[in-house]
Formats: structure tokens, C-alpha cells, sequence
């Protein structure tokens, strides 16, 4: 370790003059006529040319045009399969998440999720090439597993795929029954696998795929006599692992027995003690595979586990609840559920949680009461935003969701419906961020909810942006934070009506112009 | 024992953790130099060994994320399922300027974004009506590439032919780019493929394409400006230079650069490349086609700045060669200000590399200029001729790892503890967890620009607070200690 102690900052320095980054040099008049300069190279169309097609992808019929694609998909708010079966198989104890395809997948599913927690996420590929093409993939497998059985260790390793072996139709259970049976790893391993193409559905589709493989695997035998008094609770592709601390606080007050169903909450926030350690998942398999034997099972996100849910309840014959626990009505609904189920009252602290959220509403209420709202993600996300929205009385407008179903929409409309804030709402199924920004400039919000790729709307439209959803690369730590519960209402109505107040400053701060309303007192 | 004999051990020690086949293919790709050696004696490009946890990509992200990508004023399709396109989105921070959406498209991510009936019946249909709608939509646009991901390669499209029809259609390049990830072993193949698309579908028609400024006549000063992805906007100061010491920069390709920049390419007396191991395939066409040389440069560093300078400078009459040295005078108190105030803090510092294809010994220099000392390095997807030209580069004992795994990568650091190590944002933060300071060298961690006089001064600033900030020394608990 470097030891850093007697370093000292700099001083007398006065030679140099102050270094400039891109933020500042760029904007330099020698730069500015060097752009000008090599314009004339370009081929580039006249200025008034671009302003007037800029204005044109504002109107109203370049909205029409741009709602009639059906063939091209510009910015779209999904990933594919195994990034969620990666995520998902990461919050078990010694687990190796295992990509079988082509490497460079694998290299961008851990940049995605390393650029998102500024956390490492380890994983490995069976870096197939046009051999493999031909010949299948079961040598690259074979291989792929003693090498990362023998470097790395893991007490489980579990398998996803990629769209090159689901084209090439690999066998996976085959495969690895061979790889075992010919000793590259040891039988007892356990390699749940799940085919994971990037042709269906989403990165909540793998989550749900690689977690029902993975409880198959570890329950399998495991079913006893008697229930084991445990509660499981998964909280599906949720970026925020403040959430999963959070829900085990509020189960600890309770004084519940659970099992969080893949705890991927030091997986991506471990402490940095100078030594690195590879393996953070903290649902250990024994626990895991004794979920079989739970009391019954909780879903955060219902339309990302619909196959481990309809497996739980078949296979298990277990009781499986649905709820959604965000924003104040959510947390009630199931805390409410939560007393019944297990006969414990509702804790004192988590009462007096939920008076400070209300309080803290009421408090602000006048700045975001009437806002109009665009917001996207993936469906829970996008359902669990909703209805808070409406209950602090702000009204969704443009919602959209890349990766829809029919069931998240039917529910959607209910709940906007039924509310006199969700009067102006339209959900806007299978389509994209530029969509997005068609109905954004002919149909002008205060305000966008969404990812870090929402900035571009930002940008274009000037609406601000509260950032909340995966990925966000542009601001740090806030998948620290929870957003589930009372306190986690209280996160994201600090991130809403804070990020309001810094527009108005922001709208306000030209001197002898704008000023006047430069309020210090909000 | 010498440094060599030690590191050599080591070597020997990380390679037997490995199941024998593995261990074997491994030995090939690690070594220790030794001074005198024309060559770092390893093996590369080769393909990686499985589940090793190779730090590499594949031929898309070469094609699409390196050298297409940054043409700025054409749209990009990742022709395929929706996740390749997804994960590289605005990914590589390649600066431009223009009205992203209307005229430059570099921070948009466009799909086909394949399902399975798509795989079932083939996508040639949905990608030719996807480029209607690409013209619907974007009318300023100067062209299209199709960048094929995995499954197009493997049901048997035929995109070329679709590239052709809508070339006619629209009277726009619609260039088909063969980059499916499992092809080759690496992202350089993908390079290979996107430059052998210039030569096939660009350059036969450049002619026809290209829009000259208005009055613009050849002249003997030139030049293009090659492999420079102007990541951090590391392409302008770069341009600057040149410009300074009175040569006509008449194309970037890519970074910030037009279709049009890509078809004035064969105008210039000389290509001036900086990223070697993605853009020699086209500057080799271009000289046995057009006659037109090649020179590769390295602007990372005041004293590689000025070899390169003379170096292009040789190339040119006495006016330009004394404006080299104009240029060098002109930034010399400058570097000597920027050594006075870091070189102190970062005498000594030992680091080790690992980066794509140039960087591993290009940025050696700049650390040597600060007094660091690099002890390892290595590349992702460097070829034979890259080992051999980072020979001159290193000095004895260093390791040298090609497509270095995360285990071999991590123990080498635990043994050597370096005082930085410069790779990729997948090491970054492992490294980080051992207390080691790290800087990305791909993306310059967000920073940047690197190149030139400019860059050095943000490079210097940055290896120092990399280094030298005080949240390292807040790691140990103090009850530990």
C-alpha cells in the first residue's frame, strides 16, 4: 500500500499558469476558431440549415413521424437478458456469474454494472469464436469451468448465455452434466444455468430466468416436512441496494426470521479495507436452498419474476405476495400485510417513520403539487414512481416503457384512472427516448423522471432531470441510498423537489434579468 | 537474485495456479524483458483462454465503439438484439461538436433491435425499412453503417445487399460492416473489418462523395490525422499542433470527423496516424493505392512531442521543420514549469499498464518525464508488431502481459504494489479495494485531453492527485494499525 503521509500539497508554482481540462480548454478562442477552421472540411450543412431541421424535430409532424417507426429503435430504455441474469446471480454467497457465448459481452455487462456502483463485479466468459460457431461450444465450456473452478474458487457458479450459443442452439444441461461427468469441475458444484438470449425480452427477463434456475438448483432435495418460519423476500432488478438494508431493518424491527432472495447489497457497496475480496454475495446457498421450505415468499417486482413466481408457487406450492413498497400508500400496504401475515403489529419506530415521510411531504407540498411529469424505465419502477406521484399529488404525463406487457399496462391505467392526477396520462408501451422527445417538445412537462441517459432530454428540451432508475453514471452514491419505504420516500422527494428548487435558481440567477425571484427563502 | 530472475519467478509463481492446458497457453502470453531484446517475447492475438476473466471485447466494439463510431455525422446501427448497442452507448466519450440528433448523431444509440421472429425469418426486411426511417428522421444525416452483432453473421443475412439497395435508394453511403462479436478474438479484428469497409465501400466512390471547401486545391502540406479517437478531445490539441507548425489537417478520421473528412482522406500527402493497431490496415491501402505515406506519431509527453514533431517535420520542407522547433521552444518553459511542480511529487512512482492497443507504450514517456517508472505492461489486443515496438519502450525487468487475466492481473499487483496501476474501468475499482491508485487510461477517467502540450499538463495533474490524495491513507483503520 502506498503510504501517502508526508505528501504535501503543492506550492510555489507560480510558473505554471492554471491547467485547463476539457471543461475549460475547449471553449478558448484558439479552439473555438480551430472548430470554425476545420468546418470547411466537414461537408457539414449551413447553420441556418440545421437550425431550421433542429426546429423541425420539435413540431408536431415530426412527432407523428417519429410514433410511426416501427422498424428502428433510437435510445431505447432496456438492456438485454444477462445483464439481469448476471445481477441476479451475484447476490449469492461465492458465486461466479458465467456468461457462455462470445467474451465481449461479458466485457460489457461488468462495465455497465461497474460504471453504475463504481464497485467491481467479476465475471467470466467462455470466449467463443467462429470455431465454436461451427463446432458448438461445449470444448469452450469444459475449459471456461476448470479454468474459473480452478482461479477463482467459487462455491457456485451460474451459467447464462449469450445470443451466439442460443443461435447455435448449445445444450447446456448436457454440457454440463459432460464437463462434471469428465471431472473439470467437481459433481457437486452447483451450475444452475438459464438461457438468457438478448433476442427476448429484457434484463429483467434474464433476472427472472437465471433466479428460478438458481432456486431450482439449491432447493432441489431440500423440501422438508415442516416450514422453516421464514419469510423470502426479493426485490428484483432494483439498482438501489440501500433497499435491500433498508428492508432488512424494517424486518429486523418486525423481528421477522428471512431470507433475502439474491442480497446483492455488498456485492455492489463492500467496504474498501485494502484487500480485495472477490465474493460478496450474502445469500448464502444453504439459506437459499431452504427457501423451499419458507413460510412463503415476498415480490417487489412482479413483472420482472413472473417464472420464479409461477415456479414457487406450482413447484413449491408455496404462498407467493405481490407488493410494492415505495412511496407512503405502498409501504402501508405492506407493512399492513406484513403485520397480518405474521400476527407481529406494526413497530412503533416504523409509525413514527411513516408521521416524518407525511410531514415532510405536507412541508413541500405546494412545489410539486400540479407539476407535470414525464418518466420512464422498466415496469415496477415505472408503477412504483406512478403511484407516488399521484399520491403527492403530481400528474404523470408522458410514460414511457421500452419493455412493456400487457398486464403492467392494464395496470398502469387503473391506477392513473383512478386518480385525478393521472387524468392526462398516457403509458406509452414499446417505445423509446426519442419518442420520448417528440412528446416532450410537443407536449411540454416540468419535469423528468429516469436514468442518466435522460440528460440528453435534458439537454434538448430543458426540462431538469431527477435521476432515479439504472443506469446512473453521472452522479455518485446514489445506489446507496434507499428508496423503498418511509425513509426511501423521504430520499426521493429530497431528489424531486430539491432538484425543482435548483431549476428555479438556475432560472433565475442571470443578474438585472431574472433575478428579482433569486429567493433566498423557498 | 536480479530484478529479472525475481520476476520471473513470480511469473512462473501466478502460472501455476492454472489447470495445465490453461497454464500452457498462458506461458506463451508472459515475460519478463530483458534489455537487449528486440522483442517483449510473449505471443499475441491469439484467442483467450476460457473463463480466465479476460479483460477483452469483441469485433463489434472495435468496429462500432472504435473506429465508426466517432464519424459524427452518421448513423450507426447496432444491426442486431438491442444489448451491444446499449452497453456502448456514449460509452468512449468521443468529443464533437455539432446538434446531436439533427446533423451529429455520436451520443444516439440505434437498433434493430432483433426478436426472435427476427431470428426465425431474418432481418434484411426490418433493416431496410429502418433506413427509410432513418432518412424520414434524420435528413441531414450523411450516411448509414450497419454494424452486424452476433446473431445477423450466424442466420445468414444478407446485409450487404440491402446496403447496396438503400445506397441507391438514398444516394448516401450505407456501409455493411461484418463485425459479429465471435469473429477473430478480440476487438482488433473489428478494427481490421471497419477499415476494410473504407477501402471497399468509401474509398472506390470518394470522388463522387466528396465536397472540397470551396476553392480548395492540394497542397504539399496536407495532412490526415489517423487512429485518433479524440476521446477527451484528445484529437484537437493534436490538430493544433500540426496546424501550428504549418501543415493543412485536411480530414480527422474518426474522432470528431465527418463522412466527408473520411472521402478527403486520399487528397493528403500524408497520413499521420496515432492509433497504430486499429487504422494501419487503411493507411497500408492508401499508400500502395495512392502513394500516400504513413508516419506514426506520439504526442503523449513533451519529450515524445518533440521527437514526433521533428519526426513529421522531416517529412516537409525547411519552413515547416523550423516551425517544429518554434512550436517546441514556444511550449519549452511551459513543460519545464509543469516537471518543476509534479516531477517532485511523483519521482519514483512505479506503475503498471494495462490498456487496448497503443497505450501500453505510448504513455510510457510521459511517465518517464515525470520520473515514474513503469514496471509491467500489457495489451488487450496488441499484435506481434506492437511487442516489438514496445521493446524500445522498456526497460529490464519489466513484465509484459498480453491479454492479462484478472487473476495473473491482481496478483501481479500484490507482489510488485505499485504505487499506480493505469488499465480499464473492470480493473479500476478491484484495484481500488487493495488500496492501490488507479487511473483509467482508456477513458482518461472522465479527464482528459491527454495529447499534446495541453494534455501533458492534465496528464501530470492527474497522476499526481491519482497518487498522491488523502483518502488512500484513510484505508487502515487506525485500531488496526
Amino acid at each position: 500500500m502506498t503510504d501517502n503521509q508526508e505528501n504535501q500539497i503543492p506550492t510555489g508554482c507560480s510558473e505554471t499558469g492554471p491547467i485547463q481540462d476539457h471543461f475549460d480548454l475547449f471553449h478558448n478562442q484558439e479552439y473555438q476558431d480551430l472548430f470554425e477552421y476545420k468546418r470547411q472540411f466537414e461537408g457539414a450543412h449551413s447553420h441556418e440549415k440545421v437550425a431550421e431541421v433542429a426546429e423541425w424535430t420539435k413540431s408536431w409532424e415530426y412527432r407523428e413521424k417519429n410514433l410511426a417507426r416501427e422498424a428502428l429503435t433510437i435510445n431505447p430504455a432496456k438492456a438485454c437478458q444477462p445483464l439481469g441474469a448476471l445481477f441476479v446471480a451475484s447476490g449469492f454467497e461465492g458465486t461466479l456469474p458465467y456468461s457462455h457465448g462470445s467474451q465481449g459481452c461479458v466485457a460489457y455487462f461488468r462495465t455497465h454494472l461497474t460504471r453504475n456502483y463504481k464497485e467491481p463485479f467479476q465475471a467470466v466468459s467462455s470466449s467463443m469464436t467462429e470455431d465454436a460457431a461451427v463446432f458448438g461450444g461445449l470444448n469452450n465450456l469444459k475449459q471456461g469451468l476448470e479454468n474459473s473452478y480452478s482461479l477463482y474458487e467459487p462455491k457456485m457458479i451460474a451459467l447464462c448465455t449469450t445470443c451466439m450459443a442460443e443461435v447455435i442452439g448449445d445444450d447446456l444441461g448436457a454440457f454440463i452434466t459432460t464437463s462434471k461427468q469428465e471431472g473439470h469441475v467437481p459433481e457437486d458444484l452447483p451450475i444452475p444455468y438459464a438461457h438468457t438470449p438478448s433476442f427476448v425480452g429484457s434484463h429483467i427477463t434474464g433476472y427472472d430466468n437465471m433466479l428460478k434456475a438458481i432456486l431450482a438448483t439449491l432447493s432441489k432435495g431440500k423440501k422438508a416436512e415442516t416450514t422453516n418460519g421464514k419469510f423470502n423476500f426479493n426485490l428484483g432488478f432494483d439498482p438501489y441496494i440501500g433497499n435491500i438494508r433498508e428492508l432488512k431493518r424494517i424486518l429486523g424491527l418486525f423481528g421477522i426470521d428471512y431470507t433475502i432472495v439474491s442480497d446483492n447489497s455488498d456485492t455492489f457497496d463492500s467496504p474498501n479495507t485494502g484487500e480485495f475480496k472477490m465474493y460478496n454475495g450474502l445469500t448464502t446457498l444453504e439459506d437459499a436452498g431452504d427457501t423451499i421450505n419458507g413460510e412463503g415468499s415476498f415480490f417487489f417486482q412482479k413483472y420482472t419474476t413472473p417464472k420464479t413466481q409461477e415456479y414457487i408457487t406450482k413447484e413449491w406450492q408455496q404462498k407467493t405476495y405481490n407488493f410494492r413498497p415505495f412511496g407512503i400508500k405502498g409501504t402501508d400496504e405492506f407493512l399492513m400485510a406484513l403485520s397480518a401475515i405474521t400476527g407481529k403489529p406494526i413497530p412503533l419506530e416504523l409509525q413514527q417513520e411513516r408521521g416524518r415521510a407525511v410531514d415532510a411531504l405536507t412541508d413541500s407540498q405546494a412545489w410539486i403539487h400540479g407539476k407535470r411529469v414525464a418518466l420512464y424505465g422498466d415496469p415496477d419502477h415505472v408503477l412504483n414512481t406512478i403511484q407516488f406521484l399521484l399520491e403527492m399529488g403530481a400528474e404523470p404525463v408522458h410514460i414511457v416503457v421500452t419493455n412493456t406487457n400487457e398486464e403492467f399496462e392494464a395496470e398502469a391505467r387503473e391506477m392513473l384512472t383512478n386518480s385525478p392526477y393521472g387524468q392526462d396520462a398516457t403509458v406509452w408501451g414499446r417505445k423509446d427516448l426519442w419518442h420520448l422527445r417528440s412528446l416532450m417538445f410537443t407536449e411540454p412537462v416540468d419535469l423528468l423522471i429516469g436514468n442518466s441517459y435522460g440528460k440528453y432530454l435534458w439537454r434538448d428540451t430543458g426540462t431538469p432531470l431527477v435521476r432515479i432508475g439504472y443506469p446512473i453514471f453521472d452522479r455518485h452514491h446514489m445506489h446507496r441510498y434507499a428508496t423503498l419505504g418511509y425513509q426511501g420516500a423521504i430520499n426521493q422527494f429530497n431528489w424531486i423537489i430539491n432538484t425543482i428548487l435548483e431549476e428555479l435558481d438556475r432560472k433565475t440567477i442571470v443578474p438585472s434579468k431574472t433575478d428579482i425571484s433569486f429567493d433566498l427563502i423557498r | 537474485m536480479s530484478t529479472v530472475e525475481n520476476r520471473k519467478e513470480l511469473v512462473q509463481e501466478v502460472l501455476d495456479a492454472y489447470p495445465a492446458k490453461a497454464q500452457k497457453s498462458r506461458s506463451k502470453h508472459l515475460n519478463v524483458h530483458e534489455e537487449g531484446k528486440s522483442d517483449c517475447g510473449v505471443k499475441s492475438n491469439k484467442k483467450s483462454v476460457p473463463g480466465v476473466m479476460t479483460t477483452r471485447g469483441c469485433a463489434y466494439a472495435g468496429a462500432k465503439g472504435v473506429v465508426w463510431g466517432p464519424v459524427k455525422d452518421m448513423v450507426h446501427i447496432s444491426h442486431g438484439p438491442v444489448g451491444c448497442g446499449y452497453y456502448s452507448w456514449s460509452g468512449r466519450r468521443n468529443y464533437y461538436i455539432g446538434t446531436t440528433g439533427v446533423d451529429t448523431f455520436g451520443t444516439m444509440q440505434f437498433t434493430s433491435d432483433f426478436q426472435e421472429r427476427d431470428i426465425v425469418f431474418g432481418g434484411d426486411k426490418k433493416l431496410a425499412k429502418l433506413i427509410d426511417e432513418l432518412e424520414e428522421l434524420f435528413p441531414l444525416s450523411q450516411g448509414t453503417t450497419i454494424e452486424s452483432e452476433c446473431p445477423v453473421g450466424l442466420i445468414g443475412d444478407d446485409i450487404e445487399a440491402v446496403a447496396r439497395q438503400k445506397a441507391k435508394e438514398t444516394g448516401k453511403p450505407v456501409i455493411p460492416v461484418r463485425c459479429e462479436g465471435f469473429r477473430g478474438v478480440s476487438q482488433s479484428l473489428g478494427h481490421h473489418i471497419a477499415n476494410d469497409t473504407v477501402r471497399d465501400w468509401v474509398l472506390p466512390k470518394a470522388d463522387e462523395y466528396r465536397k472540397t471547401p470551396e476553392g480548395f486545391e492540394p497542397g504539399p502540406y496536407d495532412v490526415n490525422i489517423i487512429g485518433d479517437y479524440n476521446i477527451g478531445g484528445d484529437a484537437w490539441p493534436s490538430r493544433k499542433l500540426l496546424e501550428d507548425m504549418g501543415l493543412r489537417v485536411i480530414s480527422q478520421f474518426s474522432g470528431d470527423g465527418t463522412f466527408n473528412e473520411v472521402v478527403m482522406t486520399p487528397l493528403a500527402k500524408l497520413n499521420l496516424i496515432h492509433c497504430y493497431r486499429s487504422m494501419n490496415y487503411i493507411c497500408r491501402f492508401m499508400e500502395e493505392k495512392y502513394g500516400i505515406g504513413w508516419l506514426e506519431y506520439n504526442f503523449f509527453g513533451p519529450s515524445q512531442i518533440a521527437k514526433s514533431l521533428r519526426k513529421i517535420a522531416a517529412q516537409f520542407d525547411e519552413t515547416i521543420q523550423e516551425n517544429a522547433e518554434k512550436v517546441i521552444a514556444d511550449n519549452q518553459a511551459r513543460m519545464d514549469a509543469i516537471i518543476a511542480k509534479y516531477r517532485p511529487r511523483l519521482e519514483g512512482k512505479k506503475v503498471m499498464m494495462m490498456v487496448g492497443g497503443l497505450r501500453p507504450r505510448h504513455v510510457i514517456p510521459a511517465f518517464e518525464d515525470l520520473g515514474m517508472e513503469v514496471i509491467g505492461t500489457g495489451y488487450e489486443f496488441g499484435h506481434g508488431d506492437d511487442y516489438k515496438r514496445t521493446a524500445d519502450y522498456i526497460k529490464d525487468g519489466t513484465i509484459v502481459y498480453d491479454d492479462v487475466s484478472g487473476f495473473e492481473f491482481e496478483e501481479f499487483a500484490k507482489k510488485l504494489q505499485p504505487d499506480l496501476i493505469a488499465a480499464g474501468i473492470k480493473e479500476k475499482y478491484v484495484f481500488q479495494k487493495m488500496a492501490l491508485p488507479f487511473r483509467q487510461m482508456h477513458s482518461w477517467d472522465y479527464s482528459g485531453p491527454y495529447h499534446g502540450y495541453e494534455g501533458f499538463e492534465v496528464f501530470a495533474r492527474d497522476m499526481d492527485l491519482a497518487i498522491n490524495n488523502p483518502t488512500w491513507g484513510l484505508i487502515n483503520a487506525p485500531w488496526n494499525k
